[in-house]
């Protein structure tokens, strides 16, 4: 269907270069790198090093890696990143409960910095004390953000945050006798996979609480769940289909009442910073995604960084090492009675804990709010204009207002249409947008989550609302269009029967080779 | 920020009319009116005390980088750190492409149009595939810690046994992060060493070695720089009870030493952060985990794996999740432990550097690394007093035994400081029999002045 005379949508292609794996540009020979050898007088003084390898651990063949000359692995990688859409170039707010906003080129520059990406973490304290202080002011920023007392910067994610709330809730039961005993972890269906799948790493049994009718968390559920065996609840809020559970402290009052501990999963925090916290819903642990809500880029999937705090009754098992100030001296802190060890190598992904340093520090106190308040005003925009659309629907709103993120539904599209919610993404993608579904199970039928973020101006989003738009009445008018794309997309639809076959799957080129035949790969050869 | 002039950069929607006419859209007055879900006690009605923004670009940046001019980088002075995070050279095409606003800002999207990011992952794993010689490689995990966590839990889930063996010549940080990661579920027993070779104790193992152990996990080289040169027999003897050899491995070194698949590992893992990323403070790591293409071993991945496939399209290639079923994004809890946001662009600037290294590349850096180590070795075991504290084959990493220098490696490497140089890193706390001892690494970007130089600078202290 062509594009409709006064929409914003772009006569979109994206790139599209049939590039080679690289494997298949390996020429015997070429070169991408030297290393330089050794000065001359180490190699008078200990000759060529190999010959003192023990024989059992020499390398008998070399790595069948490819050979190809610098520039050609250059073009080749170049082409890659073409043929990804990124968030720089796309209006990506089809990726819910992801908070993919605006990461400043500023605090890109200022993370390369050799001051940044040339320290080691062995240096002593006094040769490391910017990288020490950083971290202290964002742990003080993040005491206030969130109201609770002392934070570790330490978890490398979101989910390892709560394994490390799962480690510390059984820390804290261990240290009162209990941790036997204690052995349930209470979570909500709309809270992320991970509440449940971390904690369940840590030998937690998971209990999962499914919304009453209007779509709210359910009280009298969770009242049924809890017992003497409660280790804790860990519950996002707002949940991921973009409510706010308003009875959130008497959940914690409810799993207080049994001696569990409250962890609180603020990786939807984007639209409730400096608004609501989780010391004014009597959390004990919380926290925060910095590669999310802190505006450091998501890397294709990391590096990340979880922040994770707690009050000062949970404080002492949190990670080590804290970072401590005294006397002008900012320093390594080992000084925690209980900790739980460590969750991660080091003491964190320190490029996305400085990249969110100098975004709060740009965003200060009124502007940390304000992207909030503009991240919820833009998510009821489209909430509005989405709902609009016939064929989408936004299920368990009952008049709710969402807060920074809404899980909608194609249903009715695909009852009226068989267009599913898996066309319409691949439509959109001839459009130069990304749709994201939701987590599973598909509790929302036919689901689709979108977060706008602050980052987008309303030009852009009413973009991207042309682009649904587009799809739906393409859906009525020529579904195959939608059915068969994507039509301006990098490749066109994957043969993916193989992908959960043991005779066919191939995670690695080797591993093609031999299921699939030496010269499968060579296809303009 | 209501007024028109200090509309934040990064929030074009704060123009006070695009507000008032997207909320008169919405209908209502106020942009509080949309939280009125969120109860009165539960509002946070205070001021955070948080610095006025800084919404100018310049003045951040100059804000930051004096709080960064207190740093001393290693690119500033001599250093001989390592244990975990490594200074090896990063190729100026890893920056350009692990730089690129299409990697860099990308997440989750479809295989589509994220062809790229699957496709540059896709070769991630089969160039990881191919330096350890197995055909089965994830998309990165956030390290090596959580990686040699995750090949652990594996080992157990395999093999229907809750005991692992770790041989303790392992490094304590990661010992730390594999004892949150798997106690309570897995039992943790430490095998020790020989005091000479730092080796592993066969008879400890041997010992051990009961129908609850799911497999031994040992670092080669060892945390200590020493290679163990009996794995075939050390695998033999766990196969032969029904165990796992699971080995983590320095990637950088396998241009000349064996993989881990060449003495009989089932998995291997390890951490990619020398492989085209920098130092950061220890914050650039990644982790890889590597089996053979077993069903048994794939099923248990808790990782993404991305998998090759065909289009409709005659000539293309297509990328997918394999066997993405397992997964706790999937089935959450019943998943293999779980998965989420971790360290892909690192894997990225793996693939690049191992692209641009190519196999003789990796074999001129391992032979580089060897060279430059034995000599460093050599010239700071000439000094009085001074000894390398493990006879035994080393890789990048040594132990030096300053005990009987009369000073401290704390007073040593003070006095280094002063110099301009970090010394080793301090052993004395981490392991009890190792007082007085420092780990030293050497790379490729170590010179032999700086050998020359840490050297003379001892001589002069210890004199």
């Amino acid at each position: 269907m062509e594009i409709q005379s006064g929409s914003r949508l772009r006569n979109f292609h994206q790139a599209k270069w049939d590039e080679e794996l690289i494997f298949e540009l390996d020429t015997p020979g070429q070169r991408g790198l030297h290393v330089p050898e050794v000065e001359r007088e180490i190699a008078d003084t200990v000759g060529d090093g190999l010959s003192r390898i023990p024989a059992s651990m020499r390398r008998a063949t070399p790595p069948a890696l490819p050979e190809v000359g610098q520039m050609r692995v250059l073009k080749h990688y170049l082409r890659l990143s073409q043929q990804n859409l990124g968030a720089d170039l796309n209006v990506d707010i089809g990726q819910g409960t992801c908070t993919v906003k605006y990461n400043p080129k500023i605090n890109e520059r200022i993370a390369a910095s050799p001051k940044a990406r040339d320290i080691h973490p062995r240096q002593a304290e006094s040769t490391v004390q910017g990288a020490l202080r950083v971290m202290y002011e964002l742990d003080l920023y993040l005491r206030e953000i969130s109201g609770l007392d002392r934070f570790s910067l330490q978890p490398s994610s979101g989910s390892d945050a709560i394994l490390a709330m799962a480690a510390m809730t059984h820390k804290y039961h261990e240290v009162r006798g209990e941790a036997d005993t204690r052995d349930e972890l209470i979570t909500t269906i709309f809270s992320h996979p991970s509440d449940a799948a971390a904690a369940a790493v840590k030998g937690y049994r998971i209990v999962t609480l499914y919304p009453d009718e209007q779509g709210m968390p359910d009280v009298e559920a969770l009242k049924a769940a809890v017992s003497g065996r409660t280790a804790g609840l860990f519950i996002t809020n707002p949940e991921d289909i973009g409510i706010f559970n308003p009875r959130i402290a008497e959940f914690t009052r409810i799993v207080h009442e049994v001696g569990g501990i409250c962890g609180y999963d603020q990786a939807n925090a984007n639209g409730i910073l400096g608004i609501t916290r989780a010391r004014e819903a009597d959390f004990d642990l919380c926290f925060f995604n910095l590669h999310k809500t802190f505006g450091a880029p998501h890397g294709c999937g990391g590096p990340a960084a979880g922040a994770i705090g707690a009050t000062k009754e949970l404080a002492d098992h949190l990670p080590v090492p804290l970072v401590g100030h005294e006397s002008g001296r900012y320093y390594l802190d080992y000084d925690v009675p209980h900790s739980v060890g460590k969750v991660r190598g080091f003491y964190g992904a320190f490029p996305v804990i400085l990249k969110s340093y100098a975004w709060v520090l740009s965003m200060g106190a009124e502007g940390l709010a304000e992207a909030a308040r503009i991240a919820v005003l833009n998510n009821n925009y489209l909430l509005k204009k989405i709902t609009e659309i016939d064929g989408a629907s936004s299920p368990y709103s009952g008049g709710k207002r969402r807060i920074e993120q809404v899980r909608y539904s194609w249903q009715k599209l695909y009852e009226e249409t068989g267009v599913d919610t898996h066309d319409v993404t691949r439509r959109l993608a001839d459009f130069g947008f990304h749709l994201w579904q939701s987590h599973h199970p598909f509790v929302v039928p036919q689901p689709f989550t979108i977060e706008p973020t602050e980052s987008y101006s309303r030009d852009e989003l009413d973009e991207y609302l042309d682009g649904l738009r587009h799809v739906v009445q393409e859906a009525r008018i020529e579904p195959q269009t939608v059915k068969r794309a994507p039509h301006n997309s990098v490749v066109h639809r994957i043969d993916d029967s193989g992908l959960d076959d043991p005779e066919k799957w191939a995670v690695t080129w080797r591993a093609f080779r031999k299921k699939h035949g030496e010269r499968a790969g060579k296809i303009r050869g | 920020m209501a007024d028109r002039q200090r509309v934040h950069p990064y929030i074009p929607n704060s123009v006070p009319e695009v507000k008032a006419e997207m909320l008169a859209e919405i209908g209502v007055d106020d942009i509080d009116d949309l939280y009125e879900d969120i109860p009165e006690e539960l509002r946070f009605r205070g001021k955070l005390n948080i610095p006025d923004g800084m919404t100018s670009e310049l003045e951040l940046e100059r804000h930051v980088e004096n709080v960064l001019s207190r740093n001393q980088t290693c690119g500033e002075t001599i250093s001989f750190l390592g244990g975990g995070c490594y200074r090896h050279y990063v190729p100026a095409i890893c920056n350009e492409i692990s730089g690129r606003s299409e990697f860099l800002t990308a997440y989750a999207g479809e295989p589509y149009e994220d062809h790229g990011r699957f496709q540059a992952l896709f070769e991630y794993q089969s160039l990881m595939g191919e330096l350890l010689e197995m055909d089965v490689v994830n998309v990165p995990t956030y390290d090596w810690g959580q990686a040699a966590s995750t090949s652990i839990r594996m080992a157990s889930r395999i093999t229907g046994r809750d005991t692992i063996l770790i041989a303790d010549t392992i490094s304590p940080d990661r010992l730390a992060v594999i004892r949150t990661y798997c106690e309570p579920v897995t039992s943790i027993e430490l095998v020790g060493h020989s005091p000479t070779t730092a080796g592993l104790d066969a008879d400890d193992i041997k010992a051990r070695l009961t129908d609850r152990v799911a497999g031994l996990y040992l670092e080669n080289p060892t945390y200590l720089g020493t290679v163990e040169e009996r794995g075939r027999a050390i695998g033999d003897a766990l196969h032969a009870n029904g165990s796992l050899l699971v080995v983590g491995v320095d990637p950088l070194g396998l241009g000349v030493l064996a993989p881990p698949s060449r003495y009989g590992a089932d998995i291997a893992c390890g951490d990619i952060q020398g492989l085209g990323n920098h130092t950061y403070f220890g914050g650039a790591l990644g982790g890889f985990i590597a089996t053979h293409d077993d069903e048994r071993f794939v099923m248990e991945y808790p990782s993404r794996l991305f998998g090759i496939c065909r289009t409709e399209r005659a000539g293309e290639w297509g990328f997918g999740d394999v066997a993405y079923g397992r997964t706790s994004f999937a089935v959450r809890e019943q998943g293999k432990e779980f998965v989420g946001t971790a360290a892909a662009l690192y894997g990225i600037s793996a693939a690049v550097y191992l692209s641009l290294m190519g196999p003789a590349g990796m074999r001129e850096l391992g032979q580089h690394i060897v060279q430059k180590s034995q000599y460093a070795m050599k010239r700071l075991s000439e000094l009085d007093g001074v000894r390398l504290r493990f006879d035994a084959f080393h890789f990048k990493e040594f132990v030096v035994d300053f005990s009987a220098t009369g000073r401290t490696v704390a007073e040593i490497n003070s006095a280094l400081l002063a110099q301009g140089i970090f010394g080793g890193h301090d052993l004395g706390g981490e392991f009890a029999a190792l007082e007085g001892c420092a780990l030293y690494a050497v790379t490729e970007v170590t010179t032999r002045e700086d050998i020359d130089r840490l050297t003379d600078a001892l001589r002069a202290y210890l004199a």
